[in-house]
């Protein structure tokens, strides 16, 4: 509803054009933003995809047209990586949608030190990634970690999160869900307060119990924060690499390897060319797959 | 241009990671100063300044200056950048073998062929350093063994016997575990790369077999999974985990668990390089006697021998010249001789025997060092390893070994999975046949 009106009052503001032609500030003040975007971004992306279609080191580069992309596709770490960063997204954004929108909830209700509980939920996002993934693996140790030793207690018999190769992947999603609620949260308790008392009221007079309330006020309202927080953690679950590569490195063996972590190694191990050409197919592959999501929901968003 | 472009783009990345290009060793009052460059772990730094101070003694008018880099793929680029760019310190200390291959030594680097130490080298090394008919580089420090340490005093306890086939090792892994208490197997898999050496440490049990292995893989002749000598490599990683021979904990364990294991008798045998021999000694000096070293076992016992690695080698860029260049030969030729070593042996104590003619091991050196000695005075009882006779090496095979040695995949499998892996390695740096 919100950004309904929002829409229409900026359609409203007249022709962009005439706005700009208004603006104090000459064109070229954009010059240096430009020449900084153009130098960090527009430049090495060309290029890359260039060197992509190259076999390079530090010495030399020679032109070897698609075999980079071929070499690539039959990486057959890549399958599994392909795979394996479509799990690692779709687990660990389902997994923030869900938490987030619940945790918010709770924290915009009447609850007792709310203020505190909200900077708890906070607080991991602050934490660097290396940090969390590194304290992780320690209490993730199957013998000696926290974690299984806790679980022994109660008579459970932990399995090896990071060594299992069924449990390495999820795993690093469930830290990676851990330490990206807060920013869930926030978006969520954002989209909530913005709604409205008068809905809340007028839902009570009509009896409406507190499910009623979530499902028909609270759900359809906080869609705008519900497409900000799938996009921002699926494209941040798409091209993650620095947790997984702090708590696994891809293993054991290559089963959390994700694409990110494949080019990585590849760069490591001095396949310029051939890395490039991965960044290029997972830049491809984000783009495929965020920027239609991004219209559909935002379409639905204007639609309601 | 691309050429140029890239450099450009190199040097730029080199100043925005603050790695600075170091003094030029400018010569004031008479004196020269020589920058060398070596990476920044302990092994290396004590080492390198021990030799600087060595030679400052016997040359007063010349000064070493040790600069560090970082180690890895970093260090890689940061010599690598820094040739490219004519920016290298004089002397620089790097791998030998493939590695140095990659440097394209006969652009980047001054040959020392002619120098008297040359005559000085053991074979096994000046192979590793040697391009185009030329030799480059002395060695730093000494050599290196991959081979399996055992607990000795677990060997007394149940009156085992050293195995030379692997039919033997199994048959004592069998009594060990049956014994109880003790992992016949140590396997350290979150450090990946001691996953490595079932497979890297049989290469002398391989070329045995096969004589003509190393030429016929460079050129795409035979693969690991397709030679019965190589794939035993992998068969055997897998043999030892579902024989269930492994510690319970080879999955979390990292290699100082290993060692911890190994020296306190929880575990019987480890395959290791000797490089790690240094830091058993220090965090294990009471149990240090009870540590010997066997070759990793093959089919044959009369062909069974070990697997050496070449230590890393010393190397002077073309950018060094005139005075300069004559003073970096000399620090070479320090280097290469037995003054040279025992500037090394007090730095730091040897993984193996000297690679150079005339050094000997140090008087409290540790069992399992001297233990390589005999290998090495037997004839045709230790041969260099895969690496440095090829520079085809995949850099996937630590994690494959991983997975065969987890369990995750079979040997053949995996052997399969690591020539392919090596198919890549063999494009990117050209090699005809591939």
């Amino acid at each position: 509803m919100v950004t309904l009106t929002d829409a229409r009052g900026r359609a409203g503001t007249g022709a962009p054009s005439t706005a700009r032609a208004r603006s104090p500030y000459p064109h070229w003040f954009y010059l240096p933003a430009a020449a900084i975007y153009g130098v960090l971004f527009i430049v090495p992306t060309v290029t890359s995809f260039w060197f992509s279609l190259t076999r390079w080191s530090v010495f030399d580069s020679t032109f070897v047209g698609l075999e980079n992309f071929v070499t690539f596709f039959r990486e057959p770490a890549l399958v599994k990586g392909l795979t394996n960063t479509l799990i690692y997204g779709v687990v660990t954004s389902g997994a923030k949608v869900v938490l987030g929108m619940a945790l918010a909830l709770l924290l915009t209700s009447q609850i007792a030190a709310r203020g505190w509980l909200r900077s708890v939920v906070f607080f991991p996002v602050l934490v660097s990634t290396i940090g969390v993934g590194l304290t992780f693996t320690v209490l993730m140790n199957p013998e000696r970690g926290l974690i299984n030793q806790s679980l022994a207690v109660l008579g459970i018999d932990g399995p090896g999160w990071l060594t299992d190769p069924s449990w390495a992947l999820l795993s690093v999603a469930l830290v990676d869900v851990w330490k990206g609620v807060g920013l869930a949260t926030i978006i969520y308790i954002a989209g909530i307060v913005s709604i409205p008392a008068e809905y809340f009221e007028a839902a009570k007079v009509d009896g409406a119990g507190a499910w009623a309330r979530f499902r028909n006020i609270i759900l359809p309202l906080a869609r705008p924060a519900t497409a900000t927080v799938i996009i921002l953690s699926l494209i941040g679950g798409l091209r993650s690499f620095d947790l997984i590569w702090a708590m696994t490195r891809g293993g054991p063996g290559f089963t959390s390897d994700v694409i990110a972590s494949v080019i990585y190694k590849q760069y490591q191990a001095g396949f310029y060319g051939l890395s490039t050409a991965g960044n290029v197919v997972l830049f491809l592959l984000v783009t495929a797959i965020v920027f239609p999501l991004s219209r559909w929901l935002n379409r639905r968003e204007v639609e309601m | 241009m691309r050429n140029r472009l890239m450099v450009t783009a190199a040097a730029v990345l080199l100043a925005l990671t603050a790695c600075s290009p170091g003094s030029l060793g400018d010569s004031d009052d008479g004196k020269l100063t020589l920058t060398f460059l070596v990476d920044n772990s302990a092994e290396s730094l004590k080492p390198a300044e021990a030799l600087a101070k060595g030679f400052a003694a016997l040359n007063p008018d010349i000064t070493i200056d040790v600069e560090s880099r970082p180690q890895g793929s970093e260090g890689d680029n940061v010599v690598k950048t820094r040739l490219s760019t004519g920016d290298m310190s004089d002397i620089f200390q790097y791998n030998s073998g493939s590695l140095f291959q990659a440097l394209a030594p006969a652009q980047n680097l001054a040959p020392v062929t002619d120098q008297p130490f040359a005559a000085q080298l053991d074979e096994n090394f000046t192979q590793t350093v040697t391009a185009d008919g030329q030799l480059y580089g002395v060695p730093f420090n000494a050599s290196m063994g991959g081979a399996v340490l055992y607990n000795k005093a677990v060997y007394a306890r149940l009156g085992l016997s050293v195995p030379k086939t692997w039919a033997e090792f199994m048959a004592n892994n069998a009594r060990i575990k049956a014994a109880g208490g003790v992992a016949p197997v140590i396997q350290t898999y979150q450090d990946t790369w001691t996953s490595q050496l079932f497979v890297l440490a049989d290469f002398h049990n391989v070329s045995a077999a096969e004589p003509t292995f190393a030429a016929d893989y460079t050129a795409n002749r035979t693969k690991y999974a397709t030679s019965p000598a190589a794939l035993r490599g992998f068969q055997h990683l897998q043999e030892v985990h579902d024989a269930g021979y492994l510690n319970s904990d080879f999955a979390s364990a990292k290699m100082v668990d290993g060692l911890a294991q190994l020296a306190e008798g929880r575990g019987a045998h480890y395959p290791i390089l000797t490089s790690v021999v240094t830091s058993l000694a220090t965090d294990h000096a009471a149990n240090i006697g009870d540590i010997g070293l066997f070759a990793v076992p093959g089919e044959d016992a009369a062909k069974n021998g070990l697997t050496v690695w070449a230590s890393a080698g010393v190397y002077i860029p073309k950018s060094t010249e005139g005075e300069k260049l004559d003073a970096a030969k000399k620090f070479l030729a320090f280097i290469a001789s037995p003054e040279g070593c025992a500037a090394f042996a007090e730095a730091s104590p040897p993984s193996g025997p000297y690679m150079v003619k005339g050094c000997t091991l140090p008087a409290g050196t540790p069992q399992a060092i001297l233990d390589m000695q005999a290998y090495f005075d037997t004839p045709g009882a230790a041969s260099l390893a895969l690496e440095f006779l090829s520079p085809v090496k995949g850099p996937a095979l630590e994690q494959i070994t991983v997975e065969v040695g987890s369990g995750i995949r079979p040997a053949t499998g995996g052997a399969a999975l690591y020539d392919q892996d090596v198919k890549k390695q063999a494009q990117q740096l050209g090699l005809p046949g591939w």
